[in-house]
């Protein structure tokens, strides 16, 4: 499985849903539309900065509050190739993986990466390169079903190849 | 067997004898459930799916009110998704504008969760009907697509914290003082991946609305679920709302808990949790400087029953709203609604200078009915009080009780009715 490279933008602990994709822009599923107010409460300037490939890391708990699945999707949608952090929320996790938005949780590497870094992820060894500091940690690697879940792009696409 | 109760829900709704901390399990739905936001993503979904509809049409439940009645185009044209998709599925618990109240307020009134159950629902309150003694958590809009085309989920089996609760509450102190403060004491992540389970003597002097706070909230300290043992009361209300065959499932004794805590409820004091999270909690008693606020909100699927209707009448009543306060109450469902129109409650509301809305969530997740502006500050009997989740990014919520909420409504300012005159 292709690993992620990108350039780091970082956050603290408990980025919550609310903050993620604000609920005033819900009365949108579309991903793209989604995209465009991502990070936009807490970071104004994500989505004119965020490019292609690029990785979110963050701390303790990123992801808690509402089940919105917007929230994972406005992230892939906006280019996110992976987020590590500390913890997860347990439904933005879930929800994560069913839309095939890879995640690690890696105390740290979410503790000692800085925003600007150059940083890679091997989703097969769970090994996270701080390429610009030039250290590594290790993440969880991703089980062969959550890979699989990923590759397909999404728990649906998985299901109908199975 | 060394169970907790979540486990041996979980159990049993695997077909195995046994299960333990961190095991994956495929369970069998008794309940999905979706709201106006989550379920069209649902539908979506389900639509790439290859599946010939829904696994069982009277397991799904489909409770548009969020942004409803219809707050704008976009949101009519989720809602026209939803009732079409009802339809043509032919799903027995869908409920229109009418008959629909806030989700986690609803299902347990219509008589749709009872002791026992598993459920999945798109929306992370649904830990709510915790309360009832079933195992029901929030999910995403894939696993809800899942759910309604396989009526079944894969988890991973939690382990739990144990909260042994003592005692009766003091006037003025309900459930939402309990889970605040509980919440303040383990932080926003103390019970990640987790089961909250409830336990001790001090439950009795619980009523219902207290105990469906209190599991409400459980996802507020990033509990998986939280659960209460089954009790005459529970009983009782599951045999007034419904004919659901219900099944009680108890902890083993020697069960295997990450942490055990005890509170004496008599001890805990109005509590309110500070901008910009739950966990940012104070007593009233510790609250020095005056807190001057521009709106009160007393509704959501946290704390628009009837039981906190009551509360904030019995504060408003012969009182009137601050000058220049907006004072928003919200029935959670049109039978409180209904209810407490009888009971005389809507007009004490009215004449004290509050309005009174038909059931939505609006505000609470700032959809609409009551969005702040800059700098503003709301004290809320809401969940959340995170960052721009009212309105704007500056604006503050305070998270408290109906009786802080209406207390404040009237002072003008964080109070608590001990402190009116």
């Amino acid at each position: 499985m292709k690993a992620a490279k990108g350039n780091v933008f970082k956050y603290g602990d408990n980025v919550d849903t609310d903050v993620i994709i604000p609920a005033r822009y819900l009365n949108s599923s579309d991903p793209a539309e989604l995209a465009t107010h991502c990070m936009e409460d807490i970071d104004k300037d994500f989505i004119s900065k965020v490019k292609k490939g690029d990785i979110i890391v963050a701390t303790k708990n990123f992801g808690c509050g509402s089940s919105r699945e917007h929230a994972p999707i406005a992230i892939k949608a906006a280019g996110v190739s992976c987020v590590i952090a500390e913890t997860f929320a347990r439904i933005f996790y879930r929800n994560a993986i069913n839309i095939g938005l890879p995640i690690v949780e890696c105390p740290e590497a979410a503790a000692a990466i800085e925003a600007g870094d150059t940083v890679e992820v091997n989703f097969d060894t769970g090994v996270i390169t701080d390429v610009t500091k030039g250290t590594t940690y290790q993440g969880q690697a991703f089980p062969e079903f959550m890979q699989k879940i990923i590759a397909a792009e999404g728990l649906v696409n998985y299901i109908n190849t199975k | 067997m060394r169970m907790t109760m979540t486990q041996k829900i979980l159990a049993a709704h695997a077909g195995l004898d046994k299960v333990e901390a961190g095991q994956l399990i495929e369970a069998d739905l008794d309940l999905v459930l979706g709201n106006d936001i989550t379920s069209p993503v649902a539908i979506k979904e389900m639509e790439k799916m290859k599946v010939n509809g829904v696994f069982d049409k009277d397991k799904i439940a489909l409770v548009p009110d969020h942004f409803v009645p219809n707050k704008d185009i976009k949101s009519a044209e989720h809602c026209k998704c939803v009732r079409e998709f009802a339809k043509k599925n032919e799903i027995t618990n869908y409920f229109e504008v009418g008959q629909m109240g806030i989700e986690h307020a609803l299902l347990p009134e219509q008589g749709l969760t009872v002791a026992g159950d598993v459920i999945i629902g798109a929306d992370s309150h649904t830990c709510t009907y915790g309360a009832l003694g079933a195992f029901s958590t929030g999910v995403g809009s894939t696993d809800m697509a899942a759910g309604m085309a396989t009526g079944k989920a894969w988890f991973k089996v939690p382990s739990a914290i144990r909260f042994n609760l003592t005692g009766k509450p003091s006037e003025w102190v309900s459930g939402k003082d309990v889970i605040l403060h509980i919440i303040g004491m383990i932080g926003v992540d103390g019970a990640l991946y987790k089961s909250m389970e409830f336990t001790g003597d001090g439950i009795k002097n619980l009523s219902m609305d207290d105990r469906f706070t209190i599991a409400n909230m459980a996802i507020e300290a990033g509990g998986k679920n939280g659960i209460f043992p089954v009790d005459e009361l529970a009983i009782s209300y599951m045999k007034e709302h419904g004919t659901r065959e219900y099944k009680i499932y108890e902890a083993d004794e020697d069960a295997v808990y990450d942490e055990e805590y005890t509170i004496d409820l008599s001890t805990l004091r109005p509590t309110i949790a500070f901008p910009h999270l739950p966990e940012n909690t104070k007593t009233i008693d510790e609250i020095k400087e005056d807190i001057r606020i521009d709106q009160v909100v007393i509704g959501s699927c946290t704390n628009g029953r009837l039981d906190d209707l009551r509360i904030a009448a019995k504060v408003l009543q012969g009182r009137h709203v601050a000058e220049g306060m907006r004072c928003i109450v919200i029935p959670a469902t049109q039978k409180i609604y209904l209810q407490a129109m009888e009971e005389g409650l809507l007009k004490i509301f009215i004449e004290a200078g509050a309005i009174v809305s038909t059931p939505t969530c609006g505000p609470c997740l700032g959809g609409y009915m009551g969005i702040l502006a800059e700098g503003e500050r709301c004290v809320s009997t809401t969940n959340r009080n995170f960052v721009g989740r009212m309105g704007h990014v500056s604006s503050e919520i305070y998270l408290a009780s109906p009786a802080v909420a209406a207390a404040s409504a009237v002072a003008g300012k964080i109070s608590c009715p001990c402190k009116l005159s």
